[in-house]
């Protein structure tokens, strides 16, 4: 009786759970035609976990890469993504686990620090276990003037993991998407390319093709975008070595509208990176004219003489609704990370975009119930990046602040131990390591804010009334060790 | 090491880990070899060598345990460290993470079957 009961319940618990979950008319079979428009990490990512996954219940499915740039022959734009090129800690943790290492040809650098640097002072803040967690990277070829570079494209390596997976790289623009009988069709200068089972948008932010999808009349809205700027200086690999070490050099200058600078030392270049909510020419000029960035070049190094540079866009507002019946949209396309990370949040949505695929069905409800959540996921955590870049930007504005941040810092380095809890928050906020709402969290602790407020006083407070008395504040001291290292 | 590539060098057998000590994070090998050994009534026992791609350490994330065993680099060896808290958060938004994990782990419970029964068919 009793294993009678229990396998009524077992069967009764089954009916229920299928009855609660809608089978789905839309899915992929033996021999699904798949088009990924776009062969950067989010299309590559998608398309290597999509035959990855289809492999594991018996599936072969027939997985097009529409993607016409050349990511490892030309310099300059033409096989260029518009990015830093940053693979987060938490990225190249994961990527590990999965089994894929990133090989040292791809690696530009390995960071393993970074260095704050405001008009108060400069700090170094060394990795949580002293290791190179964070991959400086090309995803291209590399800037316009490059010649025989000994390193190669991340995204052409991304791109040969799909292939060896065995995805199919057309080098074909898609120009025109329509839907014929509910199924997508692509169409290029040349005509048509063909008619799919799904379709993947991976085209990035920057591509003219966001408009085409809005216009298709699938329900696709293209993200609310702001402007940036990334250029790049040849300076030798010496001399990137001497100026910048392995660390990412961070700046946090008192200007209007800039969230957020850096320089990340790469090969025989550096990368400078500029966000904010209105990036221009004229924003650009006062932050290069900023002794803290130039203190960091070679002396007489022109900052005007840039081997290569753009103002491309970033994605800072999601799309509303990134799926639909056979459609899917990831990467910065869709949603990704704010400010940070992209390369990070594209792996995450092509992850669970290629799962709900393979697992769920195709269907818009499909991706509704188990694709949504991931890209929910980031956008609730981007509310509250834009608190946290909020708060950092009114630190940033006066110097008691930026001089208790400076203190916080240096004390947690200089004393060593596990309680870095100012120098964590600030490496999860500029490395994208951790999402925002655990930043947050823990600066809402009782012993950070006790520390906090102890040297804003001693620090911030104290320093600037003893230097108002004795006149004696000097700009741009530096009261820890030698720089770089 | 140079400057391209990831993770902390290890000189030839500097350890890695050691047998006895607490634990909270996995490593994968970027680069080289390390030998897996045991203290056992003070004579080191060596139990295995892995290579590039392989990783060590998992049982910490899913263990209280202290490590069962050192490890220690043979040659030099660059090897990554993976954080519990950091796997352990995404093992839970995306429980595929964890199949790389089950899959090495299952080949080893293999192994040490087919190791087991040879030995117990030597003794016998």
């Amino acid at each position: 009786m009793a294993s009678n009961s229990g396998f009524s319940s077992e069967v009764g618990r089954t009916l229920i759970q299928l009855s609660q979950e809608s089978v789905s008319n839309l899915t992929l079979e033996q021999g699904s035609r798949v088009a990924v428009i776009g062969g950067g990490p989010a299309g590559s990512f998608f398309s290597f976990f999509l035959l990855k996954l289809a492999e594991t219940i018996g599936i072969d499915l027939e997985v097009d890469i529409l993607e016409p740039r050349q990511f490892s022959t030309f310099s300059g734009p033409a096989g260029c993504n518009h990015c830093g090129g940053i693979v987060s800690e938490s990225l190249v943790q994961m990527l590990a686990t999965e089994g894929i290492n990133i090989p040292s040809t791809v690696i530009q650098r390995g960071i393993e620090s970074y260095v704050l640097h405001m008009d108060v002072g400069d700090v170094r803040i060394e990795t949580p276990l002293h290791e190179k967690r964070i991959a400086a990277v090309y995803r291209g070829k590399g800037p316009k003037d490059i010649q025989n570079s000994k390193w190669s494209s991340f995204d052409q390596n991304t791109l040969k993991m799909a292939e060896d997976r065995g995805a199919q790289v057309r080098r074909q623009l898609v120009s025109d998407i329509s839907w014929e009988s509910g199924r997508p069709t692509l169409s290029g200068p040349k005509g048509e390319i063909g008619s799919y089972d799904l379709l993947v948008v991976a085209s990035g932010v920057n591509s003219q093709l966001q408009y085409v999808l809005e216009q298709s009349g699938c329900g696709y809205i293209a993200p609310e975008r702001v402007k940036t700027f990334i250029c790049e200086y040849h300076l030798g690999e010496e001399q990137v070595a001497l100026n910048f070490g392995n660390a990412m050099h961070v700046f946090l200058l008192d200007l209007p509208h800039l969230e957020f600078a850096a320089v990340i030392p790469k090969g025989d270049y550096v990368t400078l990176c500029m966000l904010g909510d209105e990036i221009n020419e004229e924003l650009v000029s006062s932050f290069l004219n900023a002794p803290e960035v130039q203190a960091c070049f070679p002396p007489d190094f022109d900052l005007y003489q840039s081997s290569c540079l753009c103002f491309p866009t970033i994605n800072v507002g999601g799309t509303g609704q990134p799926f639909g019946d056979r459609l899917l949209v990831i990467g910065d396309s869709g949603v990704t990370r704010l400010y940070k990370d992209g390369i990070g949040a594209a792996y995450k949505t092509a992850k669970a975009a290629a799962t709900a695929a393979v697992f769920q069905g195709i269907s818009k409800e499909d991706f509704k119930r188990s694709f949504w959540p991931a890209c929910r996921k980031i956008e609730i955590d981007n509310s509250i990046g834009k608190f946290v870049f909020a708060v950092n930007k009114q630190l940033q504005r006066t110097k008691v602040t930026r001089r208790t941040m400076l203190r916080m810092t240096r004390m947690e380095q200089t004393e060593g131990g596990p309680t870095q809890q100012m120098s964590t928050v600030l490496w999860d906020i500029f490395t994208g390591s951790a999402p925002y709402k655990e930043i947050l969290l823990r600066t809402m602790k009782p012993w950070f804010l006790a520390r906090l407020a102890w040297n804003f006083v001693m620090g911030g407070l104290f320093f600037d009334l003893k230097n108002q008395d004795t006149g004696a504040m000097d700009g741009h001291e530096r009261l820890g060790e030698s720089l770089p290292g | 090491m140079g400057t391209s590539d990831l993770g902390k060098a290890y000189r030839d057998k500097e350890p890695i880990v050691r047998q006895g000590e607490a634990g909270d994070c996995m490593y994968v090998i970027q680069q080289g070899e390390v030998e897996i050994l045991q203290n056992r009534d003070g004579r080191e026992v060596i139990l295995a060598s892995l290579g590039t791609g392989d990783f060590f350490g998992e049982m910490a994330l899913f263990e209280r345990e202290v490590r069962s065993a050192t490890v220690r680099a043979k040659g030099e060896a660059r090897v990554l460290t993976i954080d519990k808290r950091t796997l352990l958060r995404r093992i839970q938004e995306d429980p595929s993470l964890a199949f790389n994990l089950l899959k090495e782990m299952s080949h080893r419970i293999r192994r040490l079957d087919k190791e087991l029964t040879e030995h117990c068919t030597e003794h016998h």
